[in-house]
């Protein structure tokens, strides 16, 4: 717990940046005013800054984040790359090879 | 590194240090979390295009019910993080003030779900009509059974704000609710960006 995590001001900045990605592929999705492609590449944009945005201003994960807790997500990390990575190579290729 | 050493017999509570190892053991909790839901993802992307004779992904999601439940959701993360700043600064009343806020906010959000649900369950788009809904219906399912535990929780802790009051292992509780919490709002961003926006686009 550290107080100074717990301020206001880092909640609002979080909110707004968080508000502002959310209504930014929305707004694409919802005009289609862009192709498919680059659709798809601000809505995976907007999503991983917004997940960065949710982890520091939301769950306070900053340079004082205890090394063990910092550790514990890139493991997670690991893991998840490895599992669902191989899982959709694993199952993509197996659906070409259908094909 | 933490080292945790056992308490003498008669002290009052939990120490510092006690309550930030549990605080780590609940975030290693949230890292499994984390996995399981990086795995429903995963299964469904793969069933996404496996809709056999039922539904195509554009005919059973509505925008602006799914940018409602992502509002909802924006907010009551916002309003649980006031809730914990005012615990921070032993403000008891805006605590259950701002947790009660964040209560109705998961209702609404939980409501809009079920609504959505049913709907498609009625109209034949329930989880056995095809891979893609069994997915689908598995991962949102999920992520809403955790929302309505966390809401569970949230309301335990009002109870206890109210009748233990700001103790130390109280202000403890509600700050690894909030990290189950935020994490939740978390995996919402991932299913509204790898659920429902490329069932719009594709």
């Amino acid at each position: 717990m550290h107080p100074q995590s717990h301020s206001a001001k880092r909640l609002i900045t979080g909110f707004i940046l968080a508000l502002a990605l959310t209504l930014i592929p929305f707004a694409a999705v919802w005009t289609m005013a862009f192709p498919v492609e680059l659709t798809f590449g601000i809505i995976a944009l907007c999503a991983l800054v917004q997940v960065g945005v949710h982890l520091h201003y939301f769950l306070g994960i900053d340079s004082r984040t205890p090394i063990e807790n910092v550790l514990a997500m890139s493991f997670a990390g690991v893991l998840i790359f490895l599992m669902v990575g191989g899982t959709l190579w694993i199952m993509f290729d197996l659906y070409e090879r259908m094909m | 590194m933490n080292t945790y050493s056992p308490k003498t017999t008669g002290s009052p509570g939990p120490t510092e240090e006690t309550l930030d190892i549990r605080d780590l053991g609940f975030w290693l909790y949230l890292m499994t979390d984390a996995i399981i839901f990086s795995l429903l993802f995963a299964t469904y992307v793969v069933m996404f295009q496996n809709t056999a004779t039922g539904p195509l992904p554009i005919e059973v999601f509505d925008i602006k019910h799914v940018f409602g439940e992502t509002v909802f959701l924006l907010f009551s993360s916002v309003t649980f993080g006031f809730a914990s700043l005012a615990s921070v600064r032993e403000h008891k009343s805006q605590a259950v003030f701002w947790l009660i806020v964040t209560i109705v906010l998961g209702l609404g959000f939980i409501s809009l779900e079920v609504v959505e649900f049913v709907g498609m369950i009625q109209s034949g788009a329930g989880p056995q009509t095809s891979g893609f809904l069994t997915a689908f219906f598995t991962l949102v399912g999920t992520h809403g059974a955790h929302v309505s535990l966390g809401m569970i929780g949230i309301l335990v802790m009002i109870f206890q704000i109210l009748i233990k009051g700001l103790t130390s292992p109280v202000k403890s509780r509600l700050h690894r609710l909030g990290m189950f919490w935020h994490f939740l709002d978390i995996v919402w961003i991932g299913i509204f960006s790898i659920v429902y926006m490329p069932g719009w686009l594709i």
